[in-house]
């Protein structure tokens, strides 16, 4: 009876494997692991060149934000954004949500708590409070509130800054994205452009 | 659920299925040695690697060698990323400073990323180098996934073949799943990342001022803020491909540097999904008849689909406790309204939800949205998927051998119904292959109740527990649920840093891997042995709607007799609460 050629290779050499699990292991090391984290960082820093490093917003040289992060705000000027579940608040460097169950008694305290802030800062506003302005976001550091959340504070900060309720208004549509290609994801109000952008008016 | 929220849903399903052909073609030519678009360039590179590791590309493997040959080469790898953390306070890469890893949570991490699952007990930007993300956890993000594409491909081998005892070479099926389709599709996804803000750079963390200081816990001033950046996009790119999960930063993929804009979403959306999909394309393709495959894939639809309409009804739904407060959950022009606690206003209820179905059907475990601030049965979809055992998609590879375990059981079933010897493919099923399948599916299921009954009875449990009631049960079910599925995703209020949760959830995650793979190899050595018999009349037929709808009820009815008992006792008990 011939033996069939397979039939040799049934047993493993634990000496055959050895060399081909350690090398290999290194040359995808090196490929996934060195050459192509730094492909990708040299592309995209020639490329996009701002996107890779942060999206930094400048003034006059100092850096005074960035574009896809928020910051905490609570002045009755200032438009408020989400609430953040970091340490303190919109923490960049330790990112965070609340993650409270829907029933933990700390998370009603903090919607209850903010809702008493709103109308602190505004009691003639007894609008309902959209519910974006009082709930934490996954991040902690949204940069985003909607439409809905802006338009809820514009009355207030026009007040606090003793300008027209159309300024304001205008400010923020200035610092409104509607959809990606008209369907995907939510129409959002950057909150730090707007605030930068407040400042600035004359 | 808006009508935005389903055009969305709609749109991503679409483009799913249509890249399921192009792109499962493109893998069954990579991994029968055709030539492809891409061999002028990476075959010179592949052969290099071969020459290198001393591997022949006919040198064939039994199940003895392609099991040993991957379980050394994932041993390899979780020492070196378990060293890289203990050490990597004295390795370059470390702009911040950053101190070693403790043991367990070295330990823990090395076992996560080598078994695909990605779990965190660690927050990234405030634990890991740019060392460690780069060699250990992108390397792994790689490799881990390579290794069960490689495992499902050699059981598809297992079922083509006859009379043989090979099922092809682990270092060829390893090294063509990296080169070929792992590396060219992150570097498309990592730029078109980039291109959307996500962060890739080797520099240190970035100072901001703050447009109105705050105060520290201790009523200190904070006149700054810290933004955390490093070589972010590269590695997003392989924890979505590669069904992965890990975040770079903390909050994953909720961090505006990680997913910054509703098309950075829906690039990360369709890259979790698109090879488990694939691979369904390039199975059919292997066998010989795409219908097998299609069939697969319309199960794993049949069963998603559903559920993520159902987890964003849910979320829409909004929390009654806000109610008492003034607070609008209702959908509007100027707002998606519904349960925003925990997720971002970029991508609302329909892409949270989405989200949240895809990366648990998938074993990716990256979040757009903290499942633990989710409605109760909102939240109860992501745990079932993940309880379904991970095969609804999947992880790329394993997803696919636990589905094809799942179809061995289904014409076991059909074949006990009208009594005659079931087969799947031509290769008759027996006792070795169904003891095999049972492994597949017992292991994961007791590792899932015994850890979280363990976790449940000690203080060291228990003690790290953060939301109280019912839902801190469903964090310990959660937690051991992702672990033992190799998922990764977490009802993130668990402190799960700690030596108990550490070793505890490290263990199953080696059992919900490795026992299953060398199962699933098994079977497809024992099945590579066996002659071909031909269809005959009392053959079920396993490419049509009878057989898929036979495949969805196993899927569901083995997922839900497991686990519906501990899913009352969570999520279901937390409903009825909230809603009294």
């Amino acid at each position: 009876m011939t033996v069939p050629v397979d039939a040799r290779k049934v047993g493993i050499a634990v000496s055959s494997i050895v060399r081909p699990a350690l090398v290999l292991f290194s040359l995808l090391t090196v490929l996934t692991g060195v050459i192509y984290p730094v492909a990708v960082t040299g592309i995209a820093n020639v490329a996009f060149a701002a996107n890779a490093n942060g999206s930094l917003v400048t003034q006059g040289g100092r850096v005074v934000g960035s574009a896809l992060v928020g910051q905490g705000f609570d002045q009755p000027k200032y438009l408020w954004g989400r609430l953040s579940g970091t340490t303190p608040g919109y923490n960049a460097a330790s990112s965070s949500g609340s993650n409270y169950g829907p029933m933990n008694p700390a998370l009603l305290d903090a919607v209850k708590a903010r809702a008493a802030a709103l109308h602190a800062a505004d009691p003639a506003n007894t609008r309902p409070i959209p519910v974006d302005l009082a709930t934490a976001s996954g991040s902690g550091l949204d940069p985003h509130i909607t439409p809905a959340a802006a338009d809820y504070q514009i009355a207030r900060v026009a007040r606090a800054r003793g300008i027209d309720e159309a300024r304001v208004r205008a400010v923020v549509a200035t610092c409104t994205e509607g959809r990606s290609l008209g369907f995907l994801g939510e129409p959002r109000v950057n909150v730090l452009a707007v605030n930068l952008a407040l400042d600035a008016l004359p | 659920m808006t009508a935005n929220a389903t055009a969305q849903i709609v749109f991503y399903f679409a483009i799913l299925l249509a890249l399921t052909k192009p792109l499962g073609l493109f893998m069954a030519n990579v991994y029968e040695g055709k030539r492809t678009f891409l061999s002028p360039v990476l075959g010179r590179v592949e052969r290099l690697f071969y020459r290198a590791a001393g591997v022949k590309v006919d040198d064939e493997m039994t199940f003895a060698g392609y099991a040993g040959a991957m379980l050394l080469f994932n041993f390899v790898g979780f020492v070196v990323v378990y060293a890289l953390q203990r050490f990597q306070a004295t390795l370059p890469l470390n702009p911040q400073a950053l101190a070693g890893a403790t043991p367990d949570l070295a330990f823990n991490t090395a076992v996560s990323f080598a078994t695909n699952t990605n779990w965190q007990s660690y927050g990234g930007e405030s634990t890991m180098s740019y060392a460690t993300q780069m060699l250990g956890l992108t390397v792994q993000n790689f490799v881990s996934c390579a290794t069960g594409m490689a495992c499902v491909i050699a059981l598809i081998r297992g079922i083509t073949r006859k009379s043989t005892p090979n099922l092809g070479s682990f270092w060829v099926d390893l090294t063509r799943s990296t080169l070929y389709v792992l590396v060219p599709l992150s570097l498309v996804v990592a730029l078109l990342l980039v291109s959307q803000g996500v962060v890739q750079t080797f520099h240190g963390y970035t100072t901001s001022a703050l447009l109105q200081p705050t105060v520290d816990g201790d009523g200190k001033p904070v006149v700054d803020q810290l933004l955390a950046l490093g070589p972010a996009a590269s590695q997003i790119a392989i924890k979505q491909l590669g069904t992965n999960g890990g975040g770079f930063f903390n909050s994953n993929s909720a961090h505006p540097f990680e997913n910054p804009t509703p098309i950075s979403n829906f690039v990360q959306l369709l890259s979790i999904l698109m090879i488990p999909a694939a691979l369904c394309y390039t199975f059919g393709k292997m066998v010989g008849d795409t219908r097998q495959g299609w069939a697969i894939l319309a199960t794993m639809t049949i069963i998603l689909v559903p559920l993520v309409c159902a987890c964003a009804y849910f979320e829409q739904q909004g929390n009654p406790g806000f109610a008492a407060h003034g607070v609008d959950q209702v959908a509007s022009a100027l707002q998606a309204g519904g349960n925003m606690e925990g997720k971002e206003t970029r991508f609302g209820i329909a892409n949270s939800a989405l989200w949240a179905g895809a990366t648990t059907a998938a074993s990716n475990g990256s979040v757009n949205a903290m499942h633990d601030s989710f409605t109760p049965l909102g939240g109860l979809v992501p745990l079932f998927l993940i309880q379904t055992g991970e095969v609804v998609f999947g992880g790329a590879g394993s997803g696919l051998y636990g589905m094809i375990v799942y179809a061995i059981i289904s014409v076991f079933i059909a074949g006990l119904m009208v009594g005659r010897t079931p087969e799947y493919l031509g290769k008759k099923i027996e006792a070795f292959e169904m003891k095999m399948a049972s492994l597949v599916i017992l292991i994961p299921a007791s590792a899932v109740l015994l850890g979280t009954a363990t976790a449940l009875l000690v203080q060291a449990g228990k003690s790290t527990i953060f939301n109280p009631g019912t839902h801190g049960f469903s964090e310990a079910l959660y937690a051991f649920s992702s672990a033992a599925n190799n998922n990764g995703s977490a009802f993130g209020g668990l402190g799960a840093n700690s030596p108990f949760w550490n070793t505890s959830l490290g263990i199953a995650m080696f059992m919900g891997r490795y026992p299953l793979a060398i199962a699933a190899l098994a079977i497809g050595a024992s099945l590579a042995k066996k002659k071909l018999v031909p269809a005959g009349a009392g053959t079920l037929p396993t490419h049509g709607p009878l057989f898929v709808g036979m495949l969805v009820g196993v899927v569901l009815i083995v997922g839900a007799l497991t686990f519906i008992p501990a899913l009352a006792l969570g999520p279901i008990v937390e409903h009825l609460l909230l809603n009294s």
